[in-house]
């Protein structure tokens, strides 16, 4: 028989037994980023496409709700800072090599943009409304004049936005369950998905909600093939991989990553989603509540699983 | 006329009303939120040292109390000068800050009243506390006699209550020192070379080639200086032996490990004597010199095989060979180590008898790597009047029972104390010094009787452990960081002394012992006995006598003197004279026989287990010592309750599972008052269990570790007592496992 | 210079001695260590063995907690140790993450704590009050480009494994085997 214990009694609050000092927050963090730069990078694309016209939610409507993901998103970040007087402390330095630096700075650049994006809109959302500050509508001027150079922009940070929320995690060589490369790409796919579940449960253009829908089929098959390489990765790795893995394969997480994220929030929606573009009618906003839900607790599995995953020595 | 048994009843009449009166009396005080400790690390330089020694255990390693500039004890580290610590104080040592941070300390004085026919405890005013022990000790003095009142004590605070008691006029004194920890060996080592081995033992570790240990958990025990010595061994590469029934840690570092079955000891003792004798591999020279009775010996053992010794211990015959041989390759440089806590299953001082021979044998005693010739420096005593002359003491009710105890013991006080045991003296009243006799004492109910019987108690101690419970008055002491105390002066290669003296002025309104001796030596006119103002003074005069001054110890702590005696060892063949009745090394213990006991030692089959039962056996954790440090806040970190040690065969049998609580249930059908985590473990054999001493409090008071794991004194209620000494022989005692809760059960 | 420790698990007793002095010296709050003791137990009875591990930082010379570090408050001095500025530190969580050993916490004021190899006694010439204090002088330290230092010393006669190598962040702890 084999026996490890501390003997020194160390019961270290959200270290021990397994790590927890990640709580609610990050996952809300990383969910609102998510769905952030999925709005911001189809606002873009399309953009970019010039179809303001044609996909006025997508462009226009879905981005107010961006500046607002975003600002809660931070908020959540710095509810999880412990030492929360010294935030400004993340604006002193660039860590080139910290996905937490990368991600704060990102959010600086970001969240003005959406927030400059949105309120250029805003006098097509509310006719009548004007500034009241005459520089705001020389900047509304110069945002609408150089309205497809933003959104390129916009689309670049989105991914670079979507990219980190899954980096955050990946980098971290100590959890297992994080250390692949997958999670980048994973966590991206992911945020576009939300980003989209979330405009086509806004929309009421049939054409608007056909195309994003086609859109989103696609976003979750690769999705769905990015979690199966995932498992194929870890069951192939060593054995602390194969032990992150079996989290999820028997373990404690294996009803809600597969019940909840795989099948309601993945499987069902596209389903759903195709039988509506084959002509079932089908309430729009199942599929899309469906994605939202399930991309939340997804993220809420990976943060909570990665953290009990450790290397054994 | 209170008496406990009001108080017990009271206690035992579901969740304590005693417990809510004291609670509603705000005992301790507000509960002040631990200070904050974000201040960084201070420098030494920053900070003022006071010399100490230590008193979280009997080793007494001298250290420094680290104060920083706001008065805070920050931290205590040893003196380098110091032989018993070297400059590296124990876990227990280090974590003594705990002591004097606890919240949970003893704060005022506190009487017993009865309020509405609730009794409970209520804060009092020194002068109080004290008019009231003092006005009880009179009257106990008056009616029957001042030998009527007993004093229980343990450590610093004994020596300053012992003088108090003498000069009262009782000798009627105990400490669990003996009878529950060391009398056997002493017995038994005095009885083969006429010399106690004392404390701290004079074993040379630290230049042995063999290190035999028949129990004793050195790194477990973390006896300071011997452990030390023991890492050397292991750098050495030398020898260690240990025989255990359990993978002690210094078993796992041993290059034999004996997991014996329990009580068998006096079998492989006497093997290994057949052994060295049989094989002729004892040192001939030696003997022929220093000892008397060989041949009796050599006949007695003739037919103590090691196969005879295989089927009572479990041991194989080659083992048994080879590890003798081992010893005789290393003698005269092996020590068979005496152990200190040997009152197991009383014969415990012929099995030390047994270990003092095969020593004799392996020629070690006054050798280079076996013991050494200790040497103490003797201090002074401070003038006092000639004590009164006590007519009667614990020994005029033995009968003749025990005629070797040289020292109190503790349970015949006790049995004193209760009428129905018809002894010809009655204790009536006690004075409880530094020691928890609840969980220090096995057989709960002789004490718990004793206590009931006796018509006052009063408790000096530092923390509101079990024993506060049975007080009418209790005494707070200040811990020893904020007192002086009287000068450490042990045996050691080096005669050595060290001071303690306070390092800050003392929390709450604690006192120092000699204070509270003095002012009761006053209120009952002895003041003459106490005739300084302060502890100091005592010390300047002694300490001067001894060639320095308490200006000099404060300065330096540790003070090393040259030996008087001569040799540490005998030189090849030098003549010597044992202090035994032939002034040899006695093999055939005339004194023994004087008294009608076995010359030579002689294995008897103890009891065993019967099915379903295993053996309960106990020991220490290197971060507690017994009770008094299981609320340390530093300590209760390290380790915050005990579990019971189970083989994963017997764990299966049962259907266990790592860290299920269990209670435990002992063949007299008493129960564990708390469960008790189950850890499952390969280091045990599968005839016993084992748990650490000092666990399952409940005294709600001590807010950490109330009702943390369970007490082994509670399950030892079958008493061994050795016949010569009086020592209570714990480990005949079998527990097997209750997994589901038995119910709060009468704890009278 | 590089400072590295080693620690003898033939020695050790498991006795805590090292986590206390820590404790105090370093104002580790009730509750949380810098360092710990770990036991392995292997085999079966009676042929049992058990290891006995002081551990703390390994003070990576590859230290992923200070390239996660989003303001620089974890950070490397000279000989290697990695510390952490306590008022630079947004207790973030990440450093925690990131490290393997789990050998930082959240201290109760905000900031994220960790072993400093007691920088402020070695600036004094002082050893690490673990390795000063620990009774069977089972903990060896110093600069490991030093062939004379206690530690150095300590390796080369010995055989020693560090922990989880395969984690890649070149841990300065030794473990005598
Ligand atoms: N940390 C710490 N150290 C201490 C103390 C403390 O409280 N805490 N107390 C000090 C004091 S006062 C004392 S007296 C000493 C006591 O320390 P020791 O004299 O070393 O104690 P032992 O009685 O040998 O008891 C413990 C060992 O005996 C083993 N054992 C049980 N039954 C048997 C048996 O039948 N045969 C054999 N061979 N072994 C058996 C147990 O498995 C255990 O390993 O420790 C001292 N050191
Ligand atoms: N079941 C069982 N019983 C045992 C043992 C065992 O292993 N198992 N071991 C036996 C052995 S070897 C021994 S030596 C004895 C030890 O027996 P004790 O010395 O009684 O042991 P402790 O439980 O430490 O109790 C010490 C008491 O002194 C108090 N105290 C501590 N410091 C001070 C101080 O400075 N001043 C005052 N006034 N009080 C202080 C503590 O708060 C505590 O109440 O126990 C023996 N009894
Ligand atoms: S051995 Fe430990 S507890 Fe005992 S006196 Fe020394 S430092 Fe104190
Ligand atoms: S102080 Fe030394 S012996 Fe004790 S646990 Fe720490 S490293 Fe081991
Ligand atoms: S052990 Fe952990 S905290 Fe220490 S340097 Fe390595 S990664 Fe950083
Ligand atoms: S918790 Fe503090 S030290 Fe750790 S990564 Fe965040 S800012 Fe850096
Ligand atoms: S080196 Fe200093 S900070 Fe690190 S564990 Fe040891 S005592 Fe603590
Ligand atoms: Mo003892």
């Amino acid at each position: 028989m084999k026996e490890e214990l501390f003997v020194s009694g160390r019961n270290i609050p959200n270290i021990d037994p397994f790590l927890n000092i990640w709580h609610w927050e990050i996952p809300v963090y990383l969910y609102l980023g998510g769905i952030s730069a999925g709005i911001m990078f189809f606002a873009g694309l399309f953009t970019v496409l010039g179809k303001e016209k044609e996909m006025p939610t997508t462009v226009k409507w879905s981005t107010f709700l961006v500046p607002v993901a975003l600002v809660l998103g931070l908020f959540a970040l710095f509810l999880d800072l412990k030492h929360q007087l010294f935030f400004w402390r993340l604006y002193t330095t660039i860590r080139i090599e910290s996905p937490m630096s990368w991600g704060a700075w990102t959010l600086m650049f970001i969240t003005p943009l959406s927030m400059v994006w949105a309120a250029s809109y805003i006098k097509e959302l509310i006719p009548g409304w004007k500034w009241k500050l005459g520089i705001l509508d020389t900047i509304e001027d110069l945002v609408i004049k150089t309205r497809k150079p933003l959104a390129w922009a916009m689309m670049a940070l989105a991914i670079v936005l979507g990219v980190y929320t899954g980096i955050l995690l990946s980098a971290f060589n100590a959890r297992p369950l994080w250390n692949t490369s997958i999670l980048g790409p994973l966590f991206l796919v992911s945020g576009l998905s939300t980003g989209l579940a979330a405009i086509i449960w806004m929309s009421k253009s049939h054409f608007e909600r056909t195309v994003l829908t086609k859109i989103d089929i696609v976003l979750i098959g690769v999705e769905l093939f990015l979690i199966i390489h995932l498992f194929m990765g870890f069951l192939a790795g060593s054995a602390v991989k194969i032990e992150a893995a079996e989290l999820f394969l028997g373990g404690e997480f294996t009803t809600a990553f597969w019940g909840f994220v795989v099948i309601l929030g993945l499987i069902i929606p596209v389903i759903l989603e195709i039988l509506e573009l084959i002509g079932f009618k089908i309430p729009i906003w199942i599929p899309s509540i469906l994605v939202l839900i399930g991309g939340l607790i997804f993220r809420f599995i990976m943060v909570e699983a990665g953290q009990i995953t450790r290397f054994l020595y | 006329m209170k008496t406990r048994r009001d108080f017990i009843k009271v206690s035992a009449a579901g969740a304590g009303a005693a417990a809510i009166g004291l609670s509603a009396l705000n005992w301790n005080g507000v509960n002040t939120a631990q200070a904050s400790n974000s201040q960084n690390p201070v420098s030494d330089e920053e900070m003022t040292s006071f010399p100490t020694y230590c008193e979280v255990c009997f080793w007494k390693c001298a250290g420094w109390t680290y104060v920083d500039k706001n008065n805070n004890i920050r931290k205590i580290i040893g003196n380098k000068e110091d032989p018993h610590c070297s400059g590296r104080l124990c876990p227990r040592g280090t974590g003594g800050v705990g002591m004097y941070t606890d919240n949970d300390r003893l704060k005022t004085p506190l009487i017993r009243e009865t309020v509405n026919g609730k009794q409970g405890f209520r804060k009092a005013s020194w002068s109080e506390a004290l008019d009231l022990v003092a006005s009880k000790m009179k009257g106990v003095a008056d009616n029957y006699g001042p030998e009527s009142f007993a004093l229980f004590n343990h450590g610093a605070p004994g020596a300053h209550f012992k003088h108090l008691l003498h000069a009262y006029g009782s000798e009627n004194e105990g400490e669990p020192a003996w009878a529950q920890c060391r009398g056997p060996r002493e017995v038994g080592f005095s009885a083969t070379y006429g010399s106690w081995i004392g404390s701290p033992e004079p074993t040379d570790i630290r230049d042995t080639d063999c290190l035999v240990l028949i129990g004793s958990h050195l790194g477990e025990n973390m006896h300071n200086g011997q452990v030390q010595e023991v890492s050397t061994v292991i750098d050495r590469g030398a020898t260690i032996i240990t025989v255990d029934p359990r993978l002690s840690t210094i078993a796992s570092k041993s290059k034999y490990w004996l997991p014996i079955k329990p009580a068998t000891d006096l079998a492989l003792l006497l093997s290994w004597i057949h052994v060295l004798i049989y094989e002729d591999i004892y040192d001939k020279k030696y003997i022929e010199q220093y000892a008397m009775g060989f041949d009796q010996l050599k006949a007695h053992v003739k037919n103590m095989t090691p196969e005879w010794a295989y089927g009572i211990t479990t041991i194989q015959p080659d083992v048994i060979r080879k590890t003798a041989r081992e010893m005789a390759n290393a003698s005269p440089s092996v020590i068979v180590h005496p152990g200190r806590h040997v009152v197991w299953y009383g014969d415990d001082s012929q099995r030390e008898r047994a270990i003092a021979i095969l020593n004799a044998l392996l020629g070690s005693w006054g050798k280079r790597g076996g013991f050494y010739f200790k040497e103490a420096l003797k201090v002074p005593k401070y003038p006092h009047p000639e004590y009164p002359h006590a007519h009667w003491s614990w020994k005029d009710n033995l009968d003749g029972k025990y005629p070797l105890s040289a020292m109190g013991i503790t349970t015949e006080l006790l049995k004193a104390s209760i009428p129905e045991f018809d002894y010809k003296h009655q204790i009536k009243a006690w004075l409880v010094a530094g020691t928890n006799l609840p969980l220090t004492i096995p057989d709960k109910e002789l004490f718990q009787t004793a206590a009931q019987s006796v018509e006052f108690i009063a408790v000096v101690d530092t923390m509101p452990m079990d024993i506060t419970a049975y007080a009418d008055v209790i005494l707070p002491e200040c811990t020893y960081l904020e007192r002086y105390d009287t000068i450490r002066s042990a045996p050691h290669r080096e005669p050595n002394i060290a001071l303690r003296m306070p390092a800050v002025k003392p929390k709450y309104e604690t006192k120092p012992s000699w204070w509270i001796a003095k002012q009761l030596g006053e209120r009952l006119g002895l003041a003459a006995y106490f005739d300084y103002d302060d502890y100091e003074e005592v010390l300047d005069w002694q300490l001067k006598k001894l060639g320095t001054s308490l200006e000099e110890m404060q300065k330096i702590g540790v003070k090393i003197f040259d030996r008087q005696s001569g040799p540490l060892y005998l030189a090849d063949g030098e003549d010597y004279t044992f202090n035994t009745n032939t002034g040899k090394i006695e093999l055939y213990s005339t004194e023994f026989e004087d008294h009608g006991f076995d010359p030579l030692p002689k294995f008897t089959k103890h009891p065993e287990p019967e099915e379903g039962f295993y053996r309960l056996i106990y020991g220490r954790a290197p971060m507690h010592t017994f009770s008094r440090t299981s609320n340390n806040p530093n300590l209760y970190d390290l380790m915050n309750e005990n579990t019971v040690w189970v083989n994963p065969k017997v764990a299966e049998l049962w259907d266990l599972k790592k860290d299920q609580e269990v209670w435990l249930q002992n063949q007299d059908g008493v129960v564990s008052t708390f469960p008790i985590k189950v850890r499952i473990t390969e280091r045990i054999r599968w005839d016993s269990v084992y748990m650490v001493h000092g666990f399952g409090h409940k005294n709600k008071k001590l807010t950490r570790t109330y009702g943390r794991g369970a007490s082994d004194s509670k399950l030892i209620t079958n008493i061994m007592t050795d016949p010569m000494m009086g020592g209570s022989g714990m480990r005949g005692n079998f527990v097997t496992f209750l997994t589901t809760d038995p119910g709060k059960e009468d704890d009278v | 210079m590089r400072y590295g420790m080693a620690i003898d698990t033939a020695k050790c007793v498991g006795c805590g001695d090292c986590v206390v002095a820590c404790q105090t010296e370093n104002n580790v709050p009730n509750g949380y260590c810098r360092d710990w003791v770990v036991e392995n137990v292997n085999g079966s009875y009676p042929n049992v063995e058990i290891e006995l591990r002081s551990e703390r930082c390994n003070h990576c010379e590859n230290s992923p907690c200070v390239r996660c570090c989003p303001t620089g408050a974890s950070h490397i001095v000279k000989g290697g140790i990695i510390m952490v500025t306590h008022n630079e530190c947004i207790g973030c969580g990440a450093c925690i993450e990131s490290c393997p050993y789990d050998a930082r916490y959240s201290h109760p004021e905000g900031y994220v704590d960790k072993c400093t190899f007691c920088q402020h006694r070695l600036e004094k010439g002082q050893n690490t009050a673990c390795v000063e204090v620990c009774p069977t002088t089972c903990l060896h330290f110093g600069d490991l480009e030093d062939p004379y230092s206690d530690v150095s010393l300590a390796l080369k006669n010995r055989t020693w494994k560090v922990l989880a190598p395969e984690a890649g962040t070149k841990p300065q702890l030794f473990f005598l085997t």
